[in-house]
């Protein structure tokens, strides 16, 4: 029988508005990841040295977020010499990437205790300082690779969905995560602090307010895109499309901010020599490859590909944590797979609190995770969409 | 074998002399870079004791492009080692080029005549460049006109020189300029008034310039504009990197690879220093060798088109002639079209209709089209007025008195067509052409009304006439070569081009393109998605989808010349086939009042505040259940197929006998995909068997309009081409 890979803590920050003025916009990526190595590290009192390795995601592996941030952080936070660590980049799916590929590890019998995460500091790195290999003119010739935003008002032009749709499941996000926040579910936020222990940021600053109406009458964010040509390169890939409409806003994706999560992935007996508790275990992982150009389109197959590998049917997972990339995303997701309202996201999303590339996966492994054990409930499944039809899912059980 | 002279004169300048033996232009070719590499080596040896190099021509012209008949042999399914063999010898061209610009020596050039391609290649790979001011001197790299690229520096060099931004304008837009332009746009450096004021003033330049490098060569040089390497990147030159791609994807539906690769060589070659970047233009510039589209391009629009030009369609020996007053009748769209493009060429025209106020409305067409050109600073003034002041609307036939040749735009009615024939006759001279502008009556048949059938031939003419390039000239039975030679020769003229066929109904151009306009009908009513229809024809390289196409004619016409033709057809005691086109246009017409664009509803919705989109009754009505599935792929083909096999059957009817005129036809008349190179090359470069096999597999799937016609299958049979 091979090993089981035990979750025994998921961690994030609060999410700051990425952009000048945002709560963490002072505060550098590596310190963001320096707080939960300290947090992580005074929690179990852990000894470093027995942590093998740290996979850190981040969307713009660049500047100061360049080169390993995994093991810079982990020399700047004193951790063992022993704890190596790794940059990782797969798009928006980074850090519940890192999660599976540590649970990967762990159940190979490779390595017994290995954190992973991500990190994004969008307010100080944006989205594009890295550069890319799909922005060469002779790979754009032969890629077809459009805005993400056009992505999701083609997905929604298939679907059918409209802007009052979209709209709709923005504001449920809102009021969810609102409600969430008030009553004290976001157990895994570890505030961020200064050199001088004094708190920076405590909590997510980007859930907002909102209505229908004042959601409506956001303008939308992709037509650019449109304008200058990104529909009708689309068309090559969906001829049966004429036009489509642009209902993606700021309202209805999800947020730039910034943030890092950490998750602790382990053997039993790497936690028991540590004296950790088991939260849940990682039951099965996926990921798939979907068509590229409109490249939203992989939780669905994602989901019963994990799924399938655990031999569980929809029925068997409890709650449901999407990424809400884009509401036309989730809104696809819940009416392909059937998902019921009240097991979908349903302490908000990205679209109320952000969703900060590099890091994400981390923090909505750690949401389900904490939702579950405040409810009692058995399994939850993590899931997203990223760059290049990329899909992820990840299945947890506590135990 | 001469290619090359080097002379020394009393300044100490050795002048490189190109004068290829036993051609009219030189031509850039395996003669060439072996001279050129030896008279650079030859160069270098005394370079201690000269002063300088000046290249010249030792012709009148200074130096074309490559052999593009080499170029047309050069196998799509090379090895590896065949196609390395043609890397190096692309690099081998260019090397005696950069090795001259790097020697230390100032090297100017002086250009006579047109330097176009790899002759303005060489002239870049030089410090200093004059050109005599003169029309001819045309100065450029138009390679990507025929599905190329420049290959020996060009891009290398453009880009160091402009900028990336314009020079991905000059290449890939083929631009060439001459006298002030070609200074303006630093094509040239300096200008001169003849061949001796050019010697002159390059040799000039030599003497003050002894230390003379290229910017690229020296220290700090930075590309204009900036460079995608930079850490700060210039705005503008981002959007055009991000955006350029889309775009080029977009304007070209992708099917042209020369667009693609010369975009991303300027992106490449910006980023690397000067000898590499040389390297990666070698790859680029051999992808488009080894490209079908290139051969189609270069077949087509360069020899067939040629050919066309140089009167392969027209009857030999007879003299040129020349029209120098035209009649035109029906001072319609059509009539004012043609009048405008004669006006244009200084031809005297008399536009009549059957009222003076119809003739006056012709008129005024064309001084609209004035009015546009004018607006935007493209005519002048007392251009625009000379060009109107030729053309007299009348609405009296006596006027056409003089007429070396009279254009019918009347009505598609034989019974107005004969009298407006004998009208006409009456007052012209017994040499004047009549030639009828129709799309689809038999001319034999509408010349028993002229008592001159020898003059009387067709002239079809393409919509708006001003613009398009094609005419369709249609030999009547009792047609004379003379005055097939006079229609020809007025169509060159008015600077078109014109395809000869013979006489049926539809001619080339009509029947051909009804057969993809009735395929789309076919899909339509077989319950296929329409926006995939003309989505099809879109990533076909069609200019218009079969539908898009119909609204714009306006279904309406469609529908009143389907009911003349039919009733055409039973009066001259044929038989009506009914067609799905014809079907389509009964229902969309009768039964839904949707007559085309100009009516504001067509196959497509024109709603006022935004973009067309197609109108959802056609679902409604021709797939209640749902739209039939069949591949994306074979929705293409459908459309391309069934035009290719109708020009196979034109040509066994002996309405069409000449592949170029066809290929042209195909493209410039009825927007067949141009990459294609046209109706018959899309056979040849598909390959004829495989073409046959696929149009059977069409046949079984789809219907009889896909069976391949007996000329085809004997090709096929044979391993032939269609020659």
């Amino acid at each position: 029988m091979t090993t089981e890979a035990y979750i025994y803590d998921a961690i994030r920050t609060p999410r700051g508005k990425g952009k000048q003025g945002g709560g963490l916009y002072e505060v550098k990526p590596v310190d963001l990841v320096v707080n939960l190595l300290d947090a992580m590290k005074a929690r179990h009192d852990l000894d470093t040295s027995k942590v093998e390795d740290m996979l850190l995601a981040t969307g713009e592996p660049i500047n100061e977020q360049g080169m390993d941030i995994a093991k810079v952080a982990l020399v700047y936070a004193d951790w063992s010499d022993a704890t190596t660590g790794a940059q990782l980049h797969r798009y928006c799916a980074g850090a519940l990437d890192a999660v599976n590929l540590a649970a990967a590890k762990v159940k190979a019998g490779f390595e017994d205790l290995v954190l992973a995460g991500g990190v994004e500091s969008m307010s100080r790195l944006g989205i594009g300082a890295s550069g890319s290999a799909s922005g060469d003119p002779w790979v754009a010739f032969h890629s077809y690779s459009i805005s993400q935003g056009i992505g999701a008002d083609l997905l929604a032009s298939l679907d059918g969905v409209t802007r009052e749709d979209v709209d709709r499941y923005a504001a449920q996000s809102q009021a969810r995560a609102a409600s969430a926040r008030d009553n004290g579910h976001f157990k895994s936020i570890v505030p961020v602090k200064d050199m001088n222990g004094v708190t920076v940021l405590g909590h997510d600053e980007l859930i907002r307010e909102t209505s229908m109406e004042a959601l409506a009458k956001l303008n939308p964010s992709f037509k650019m895109f449109g304008d200058f040509g990104h529909v009708d390169l689309a068309k090559f890939k969906y001829p049966q499309v004429e036009n489509i409409d642009y209902i993606h806003t700021p309202g209805n994706s999800s947020g730039i901010v910034d943030g890092a999560s950490l998750v602790l992935v382990g053997s039993e007996q790497a936690g028991k020599e540590q004296d950790l508790t088991p939260r849940a275990r990682v039951v099965s992982v996926a990921l798939v490859g979907t068509e590229p150009t409109i490249m939203l389109t992989g939780p669905v197959p994602a989901a019963e590909k994990a799924l399938k590998k655990a031999g569980l049917t929809m029925d068997d997972i409890d709650l449901f944590e999407l990424n809400e990339a884009f509401a036309s995303v989730v809104l696809r997701f819940q009416r392909e797979l059937n998902v019921p309202d009240e097991k979908l996201n349903v302490n908000g999303g990205a679209i109320a609190m952000g969703h900060p590339i590099g890091a994400t996966g981390g923090m909505i492994l750690g949401t389900l995770l904490d939702e579950l054990e405040r409810r009692n409930l058995k399994r939850g499944m993590a899931c997203m969409c990223a760059g290049g039809g990329i899909g992820i899912a990840t299945i947890i059980e506590r135990v | 074998m001469g290619y090359i002279r080097l002379e020394k004169d009393a300044d100490g300048i050795v002048e490189l002399i190109f004068d290829q033996e036993g051609e009219k232009v030189n031509k850039m070719g395996d003669e060439y870079i072996e001279a050129m590499t030896k008279a650079v080596d030859e160069i270098e040896a005394m370079k201690d004791d000269i002063k300088g190099v000046y290249i010249r021509s030792g012709k009148s012209t200074f130096f074309g492009g490559g052999d593009l008949n080499k170029l047309l042999e050069i196998p799509t399914d090379m090895s590896e080692e065949e196609k390395t063999n043609m890397y190096n010898g692309i690099l081998n061209a260019k090397a005696p080029l950069r090795k001259l610009e790097t020697m230390g020596l100032p090297v100017a050039v002086g250009i006579n005549g047109a330097a176009l391609g790899g002759g303005y290649e060489i002239a870049l790979a030089c410090h200093y460049r004059v050109a005599i001011d003169r029309s001819d001197v045309k100065i450029g790299l138009p390679e990507a006109q025929l599905g190329l690229m420049p290959g020996a520096g060009g891009v290398v060099r453009m880009v160091r020189i402009h900028g990336l931004t314009e020079a991905l304008t000059y290449i890939s837009q083929g631009k060439q300029l001459s006298g002030q332009r070609a200074l303006d746009k630093k094509f040239v450096d300096e200008l001169a008034s003849d061949e001796a004021d050019l010697h002159a003033k390059a040799k000039a330049w030599i003497l003050a310039n002894p230390e003379a490098k290229q910017p690229w060569d020296q220290e700090g040089f930075k590309i204009p504009g900036g460079s995608p390497n930079d850490k700060d990147m210039d705005q503008a030159l981002m959007g055009l990197l991000y955006f350029g791609p889309v775009n080029v994807m977009v304007q070209s539906n992708g099917v042209f690879p020369a667009p693609k690769a010369i975009f991303a060589c300027i992106s490449d070659v910006a980023r690397v220093d000067f000898d590499t970047a040389e390297k990666i233009e070698s790859r680029y510039f051999l992808s488009l060798l080894l490209s079908q589209v290139a051969k189609n391009m270069i077949s087509t629009f360069f020899f067939q088109l040629n050919a066309l030009e140089n009167g392969a369609s027209r009857p030999s020996g007879i003299e040129k002639t020349d029209c120098k007053k035209l009649g035109i009748l029906g001072a319609g769209q059509m009539g004012a079209g043609i009048a405008y493009a004669a006006a244009k060429v200084g031809i005297e025209v008399v536009l009549k209709d059957i009222s003076q106020e119809n003739a006056d409305k012709g008129k005024a067409y064309c001084q609209g089209v004035c009015e546009k050109l004018q607006g935007r600073g493209r005519m002048t003034d007392e251009v625009a007025a000379t060009l109107l002041g030729l053309i007299k609307p009348s609405a009296d036939a006596a006027d056409l008195a003089g007429c070396d040749i009279i254009v019918e735009a009347v009505f598609e009615d034989r019974k107005i067509k004969a009298i407006v024939c004998k009208e006409t006759e009456a007052v012209t001279d017994a040499s004047s052409v009549f030639a009828s502008n129709t799309s689809s009556l038999p001319i034999t048949e509408l010349a028993e009304a002229s008592v001159r059938q020898e003059n009387f031939i067709g002239m079809h003419f393409f919509s708006p006439a001003e613009k398009m390039p094609l005419v369709e000239i249609i030999c009547g039975k009792n047609t004379s070569d003379e005055t097939l030679a006079k229609a020809f020769d007025l169509s060159i003229k008015l600077g078109k081009k014109p395809i000869v066929v013979n006489d049926k109904r539809g001619f080339f151009t009509t029947r051909t393109i009804g057969t993809t306009i009735n395929e789309g009908a076919e899909m339509l009513l077989e319950g296929i998605n329409p926006v995939l229809i003309d989505s099809a024809a879109k990533f076909n390289g069609s200019p218009v989808g079969p539908l898009n196409a119909l609204d714009e004619i306006s279904l309406a016409t469609a529908y009143k010349n389907g009911k003349q033709e039919k009733a055409d057809v039973e009066a001259t005691g044929g038989t009506w086939e009914v067609k799905a086109a014809g079907i389509l246009l009964d229902r969309m017409v009768e039964d839904f009042d949707r007559k085309g664009k100009i009516y504001g509803a067509g196959y497509y919705e024109y709603p006022e505040d935004g973009k067309k989109y197609m109108w959802p009754g056609l679902k409604e009505h021709f797939a209640p259940n749902g739209y039939k599935e069949i591949p994306f792929e074979d929705i293409q083909d459908r459309l391309t197929f069934c035009q290719s096999l109708e020009t196979v059957r034109a040509m066994e009817e002996g309405v069409i006998t000449s592949v170029g005129d066809a290929n042209i036809g195909s493209i410039m008349g009825i927007g067949f995909p141009a990459q294609t190179g046209g109706v018959i090359q899309f056979i040849n470069a598909y390959g004829v068997k495989e073409f046959t096999e696929r149009a059977k597999y069409l046949a079984e799937q789809y219907g009889p309009q896909f069976e391949p016609p007996q000329l085809l299958l004997d090709k096929a049979e044979k391993g032939e081409t269609f020659q």
